[in-house]
């Protein structure tokens, strides 16, 4: 048992940072612009794809330092001739933007690359146990992800509080007409934090292309559970995006490592089920069943409960 | 002189003619899979090794009856059930008398009913099913009919091989079952419960998941759950991404017990699961590729190699359906659906492996050798998505052992 809960809590950490990664951009865009990035995962499946392209003539260090920046810039273009132009028409037009815009790279993605897995691996340097605990080996790339997470957060944390960059952008985030008159240049303070958006989410994408696998859907398979973060951490809080990510990285784990049914809960309160009753499937329900759907529980509670989300100051 | 050319011009003018006779009055053989959309990329590699076949199997050796050939169409189904009955439609106007299908079970079942109703209405137009990958096991049991043919083994007689493998590692006491959450990773879970229980009932069933299809984004807590429950052995009916997810989980958490899948290789799974699942992915499957059976395999395998470089033998039953159903036409002198389905129940033949195949009356499903074959990079003569990386036979359950007792009860036209 404590073996379980060990490696549930390692795993839990890694895909929560993995997840504060994608986050971390898409709120920063979110409060800024009041644009849901619908193609926040898009970018980050590009990411991986960029990253294995380039791994296969340059190596995989250099594609962890190409890809991020070449998701940025296309990420900037997009917000400067997309989104900029689309804005005009509302929100409501930069929110269906975007959803094209997913499909539009899944597609696209499809057809340079293919409907197969790709083989993209880690680097050779990284593949050895880190560390072998009650006979299950903690592989060093996890480690290697969890490093350059933390390194993420630390970096953005200081930019964003200690930087004059840092300054406006908040400016810009809370008062975006004052910051203007103040002589900002607010549309390019836009264009950044966007582009910026991008290349994390693509940096995300790197690492975890190797670990979860390079193909056309893991766009889709992130792609909600992101949003869920946004609004349990609470808009524009970056903090709370980390404390969201780590919430949900480990309520998942911890759902498919143990084995409770709803049966087992009723047994605690000495509730009898009847094993032929038509609700059965109901009591033998376990929890890696149900896994899937707990973020999405804790957003509904969240948005009834707490609208702000968990450090956010505004509504939703 | 003029005279000679004037007659070789003639008979030249007069092969060419024949040819395209012959060409005109080709046998058509309908591909009902999908050639577009996210299961593409297994339709048009089936749709490869068809073409392939036809033509080395048949069309470059003269042909059936009498010179005449084989001709493939594709009709894209999007692996839709309602789709192909609109394409099988279409087939039929078009002169299509042989229909091949194979990827989804859903389709399958959707085709065996409409060309049984077809036959039945239009006894003057019949239409034959050659179906060759889809292994529901109803289709040869209660769903089973006179004009359905398969020629893969079904979900249960895989079961019966692989926990026959099973049964001979006595290192094995407990094993850890995990499948997608639908029919076919239901029917995976419960032909192995039903299996294990009867070959070694002191083996313990330490889990028994279902996960999400297609929606698991990290397979590490299932490793870690497989690895705290001391599993000695995994099962899986998983395919696509949620196979290689879990291999590359199961791989890095260092567990080293074997995993036995029914489709782990080829399409890309190979290559991505590479050297994480050396000698622990085993696969059971017809059609053994290392090492080489016969030298007419060698030589059928290279050729397809040499024009698709890029591509794979992955389906090799392809062959044994093509060559059937030619040595089923010449055997009935004719290209009747009926004539030919009569020939086909109880025929036995030898596959280009050196295999002896039995097509079985009572319910026609293919009885034929299946193996159980370890994902590794040493002794491999021909690998999977030019990875390095191959399947080796480990074991062999014979055609007779792997044959499991039918309910099907079928009419046949007088």
């Amino acid at each position: 048992m404590f073996e379980l809960v060990f490696f549930s809590l390692l795993n839990g950490i890694v895909t929560g940072l993995l997840l504060f990664m994608l986050a971390s951009g898409l709120t920063l865009i979110f409060s800024m612009m009041g644009v849901l990035n619908f193609a926040h995962a898009s970018f980050y499946m590009l990411g991986a794809y960029f990253a294995y392209t380039v791994s296969l003539y340059l190596g995989f260090w250099v594609g962890l330092f190409v890809a991020p920046i070449l998701v940025g810039i296309l990420g900037a273009l997009v917000e400067r001739y997309g989104l900029r132009y689309v804005h005009r028409w509302g929100h409501v037009a930069e929110l269906i933007f975007t959803f094209g815009l997913a499909f539009l790279i899944e597609e696209i993605v499809q057809f340079i690359w293919g409907k197969d897995t790709k083989a993209y691996h880690e680097p050779e340097i990284l593949q050895f146990p880190l560390f072998t605990f009650f006979g299950q080996d903690f592989p060093a790339y996890k480690a290697f992800m969890l490093v350059v997470s933390i390194g993420i957060f630390v970096a953005l944390l200081l930019v964003l509080t200690k930087s004059r960059v840092g300054l406006i952008i908040q400016a810009a985030i809370t008062k975006p007409n004052m910051t203007a008159m103040l002589g900002h240049n607010v549309p390019l303070v836009f264009m950044g934090v966007f582009g910026a958006g991008c290349a994390l989410a693509g940096l995300a994408g790197v690492i975890a292309g190797p670990a979860l696998g390079t193909f056309p859907g893991m766009a889709v398979v992130l792609g909600s559970i992101v949003f869920v973060i946004v609004v349990v951490g609470g808009l524009g809080s970056l903090g709370g995006a980390f404390i969201a990510s780590l919430l949900i990285g480990l309520l998942q784990t911890f759902a498919i490592a143990l084995d409770y049914s709803v049966n087992d809960l009723l047994m605690v309160f000495n509730i009898e089920t009847d094993v032929d009753s038509a609700l059965r499937d109901l009591w033998t329900l376990s929890l890696p069943q149900v896994a899937p759907i707990l973020p999405y529980l804790l957003l509904v509670l969240i948005l009834i409960f707490r609208p702000t989300g968990l450090l956010g100051k505004r509504e939703t | 002189m003029k005279i000679k050319s004037a007659i070789i011009a003639g008979a030249a003018l007069a092969v060419v003619s024949a040819f395209s006779a012959n060409a005109a009055d080709a046998i058509k053989i309908g591909f009902i899979d999908p050639l577009s959309g996210p299961f593409a990329a297994t339709g048009t590699n089936g749709f490869s090794q068809y073409q392939y076949a036809a033509d080395t199997l048949v069309n470059e050796k003269g042909g059936v009856l009498g010179g005449r050939k084989f001709e493939i169409i594709g009709y894209d189904n999007k692996i839709s059930p309602k789709e192909s009955l609109v394409q099988l439609k279409r087939a039929i106007g078009e002169g299509v008398h042989y229909i091949v299908q194979g990827n989804s079970s859903g389709v399958a079942n959707a085709l065996t009913d409409a060309i049984n109703k077809h036959n039945r209405r239009n006894p003057d137009n019949r239409v034959l099913f050659l179906n060759y990958s889809a292994v529901d096991p109803a289709l040869t049991n209660e769903k089973c009919n006179f004009w359905h043919f398969r020629f893969d083994a079904n979900a249960d007689i895989k079961m019966n091989a692989l926990t026959d493998a099973i049964k001979a590692e006595s290192g094995i006491k407990k094993v850890y079952i995990i499948g997608q959450d639908y029919s076919f990773g239901k029917a995976v879970a419960a032909a192995a419960v039903k299996f294990l229980g009867e070959k070694r009932p002191d083996i313990e069933i330490v889990g028994n998941e279902l996960h999400p299809i297609g929606k698991v984004k990290d397979f590490t807590p299932y490793a870690t759950k497989i690895r705290a429950s001391g599993a000695d052995a995994v099962i899986t009916g998983n395919w696509g991404a949620d196979m290689v997810g879990l291999a590359k989980a199961i791989g890095d958490a260092g567990i080293d017990v074997p995993v036995y899948t029914y489709y782990a290789a080829n399409d890309g799974i190979t290559k991505t699961i590479g050297a994480a699942g050396k000698n622990k992915i085993r696969l059971v499957h017809e059609g053994p590729a290392n090492p080489p059976s016969t030298e007419e395999y060698a030589a059928y395998h290279r050729g397809f190699k040499a024009k698709f470089p890029e591509k794979d033998i992955s389906q090799f039953r392809i062959a044994n359906v093509i060559q059937m159903l030619a040595a089923a036409m010449e055997k009935a002198g004719s290209d009747k659906p009926i004539d030919v389905a009569r020939v086909l129940e109880g025929m036995e033949f030898t596959s280009l492996h050196g295999e002896k195949l039995v097509m079985r009356a009572e319910d026609h499903q293919l009885i034929q050798p299946v193996h159980i074959s370890v994902h590794t990079d040493e002794n491999i003569t021909f690998d999977n998505d030019n990875s390095g990386f191959g399947l080796v036979t480990e074991s062999t359950v014979s055609g007779p052992d792997t044959a499991l007792p039918s309910t099907c009860k079928m009419k046949r036209p007088e």
